[in-house]
């Protein structure tokens, strides 16, 4: 469903990926691992069409959207939702308007229409009575439900989540996780989800792809990397300072 | 000496730089702007927030600058005895000069500071990621309009400023100085032409498209958290009061021949 070909990207000085290979398949849950800054971001914006490649291919159910027309890309995005990090809601709209924003934007449904269709995926995401809430009134977790709720208003094919458990508390981190699984078993859609959590990664994962130094090093299912040889692997997954990883800034 | 001459010439390069890429953001802006859907909802948003929020500023500066013209000119004219002159001195001013550059540094303050510091924290929050996944052009859905609302709202905040500076001058004049209010209000029509009062408004529209584009351009482009809109929201400020400045003196110069 999404195949990502050599894809090469710099800014400035600073060569963020280095020929990524990664292929993710359809109705599958692949889990994106990787360490502060190694480009887990810059990637799952790739994958959408928000930052454009160097060099290299991505392409979504066999078409490549590296040199697509904004209307054409448009058309791909629809297949898309995606959970940003800091849920990234608009500010200036109402948590309904937030999760209906694609679809008021359409106008192929009436306000009340999009107003129910909201309250509808609000209650799919565990939320209820937040519709008239400013995202400023909300919590944490909260915030990321909204974003999630906005992510699947428009019933996308492909879910992408950058990092859905981090700053959360552990209960709610889990929570996120179990949402995550849920929104694949009702909706049956293809995820792919940047993670440094591996609790996390090894709950939703169907496979775990690690995402150092520019380059996919290992893609495999859950009990695949846990049982790695890959000692670069086997130190993230164990989330020791020792090791061949070498720490940014800090010298041995 | 090498110093300076690469410092200098590394100035002129960002310079280049910089402008080439505020020309790009201009023509993404237009092309947008034609092109349909149209933000109705936000454009109005917009002129609210940019044209009815200014108002009350843009009232009290314009009607203290038309006393102290009034003031200055007065006292200044009586000298050689030509005091009756003052309501052609303040209207010239107001709608050639005062009226145009004051409304523009006031919203520049207000507005351009406001819409960099947004779009700053849109950007750096990812919400302008957000709109593009969502299918949304960032630059329609939100520089369009404000480029517009700028454009528009600028000249009619300034025929309100020439109007209340005109009215200012004519309180210190009669109520102060005593003077004929009949005189005043000819003096103000003798030599006040309407090409003095549109031509203001041309350079008023050019300035609040610029104030605008240019604060757009800093927020939209905005890194490195909230550090980086804090940045953003003085770069804007201060290229778009420079650019009023400079911009005016070539515009005054081309327009009133
Ligand atoms: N738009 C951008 N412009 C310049 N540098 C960027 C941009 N986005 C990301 N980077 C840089 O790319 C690197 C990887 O960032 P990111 O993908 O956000 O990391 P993470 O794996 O933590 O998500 C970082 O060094 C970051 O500074
Ligand atoms: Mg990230």
């Amino acid at each position: 469903m999404i195949r990502i070909v050599n894809v090469h990207k710099t800014f400035g000085a600073n060569h963020v990926l280095r020929g990524v290979n990664l292929e993710i398949k359809k109705g599958e849950s692949m889990v994106v691992i990787g360490g502060s800054g190694s480009g887990k971001s810059v990637l799952i914006k790739h994958i959408i069409g928000i930052l454009k490649p160097d060099s290299g291919d991505i392409f979504v159910d066999n078409i490549n959207i590296v040199n697509l027309k904004e209307t054409e890309l448009n058309k791909i995005r629809k297949k898309f939702g995606m959970l940003f990090q800091g849920a990234a809601l608009f500010d200036s709209l109402r948590v309904w308007e937030n999760v209906g924003f694609s679809l008021l934007r359409e106008r192929t449904y009436s306000e009340k229409e999009v107003r129910r269709i909201a309250s509808e995926k609000l209650r799919l995401v565990g939320l209820a009575g937040v519709e008239d809430l400013m995202p400023s009134e909300l919590s944490g977790g909260m915030k990321k439900r909204v974003g999630l709720a906005r992510a699947i208003a428009h019933n996308p094919e492909i879910l992408l989540y950058d990092e859905p458990t981090t700053g959360l508390d552990p209960i709610m981190a889990d929570a996120i996780n179990d949402l995550i699984i849920e929104m694949r078993e009702k909706l049956s859609v293809t995820s792919v989800t940047i993670t440094h959590d591996m609790q996390s990664a090894y709950k939703i994962a169907d496979r775990i792809a690690m995402l150092y130094e520019g380059k996919i090093i290992e893609v495999g299912t859950p009990d695949e990397i846990k049982q790695t040889e890959n000692p670069i692997v086997r130190q993230f997954i164990t989330g020791s300072a020792a090791g061949p990883i070498r720490i940014e800034g800090v010298t041995a | 000496m090498l110093r300076v001459i690469e410092y200098i010439g590394s100035l002129i390069i960002k310079f280049a730089d910089e402008t080439g890429r505020i020309l790009i953001l201009l023509f993404s802006t237009l092309k947008q702007m034609i092109l349909p859907p149209y933000e109705i909802r936000n454009i109005i948003k917009q002129m609210l927030e940019i044209g009815v929020m200014s108002v009350p500023v843009v009232l009290i500066t314009a009607i203290f600058t038309g006393m102290v013209l009034a003031l200055q000119t007065y006292t200044g004219f009586k000298r050689f005895g030509a005091e009756s002159l003052v309501g052609s001195v303040v209207a010239l001013s107001m709608t050639r000069e005062m009226g145009p550059v004051l409304t523009g540094l006031i919203v520049t303050g207000r507005a351009g500071a406001a819409m960099a510091a947004e779009l700053g924290t849109m950007r750096v929050t990812e919400q302008i990621d957000a709109l593009e996944t969502l299918a949304t052009n960032p630059v329609k859905y939100l520089i369009v309009p404000r480029f517009l609302s700028g454009a528009l709202m600028l000249p009619a905040l300034t025929v309100l400023s020439d109007i209340i500076g005109i009215i200012g001058g004519y309180i210190i004049t009669v109520g102060l100085f005593g003077a004929s209010s009949a005189q005043y209000w000819r003096r103000v029509w003798d030599y006040l032409e309407l090409e003095d009062i549109y031509n203001g408004l041309i350079k008023a529209c050019f300035f609040g498209a610029s104030i605008a584009l240019i604060s757009c351009y800093k927020g939209f482009y905005t890194s490195g958290g909230a550090e980086g809109v804090g940045k953003a929201t003085t770069g804007a400020v201060v290229l778009s009061f420079m650019t009023i400045l400079i911009s005016d003196y070539f515009l005054s110069a081309w327009l009133f021949k």
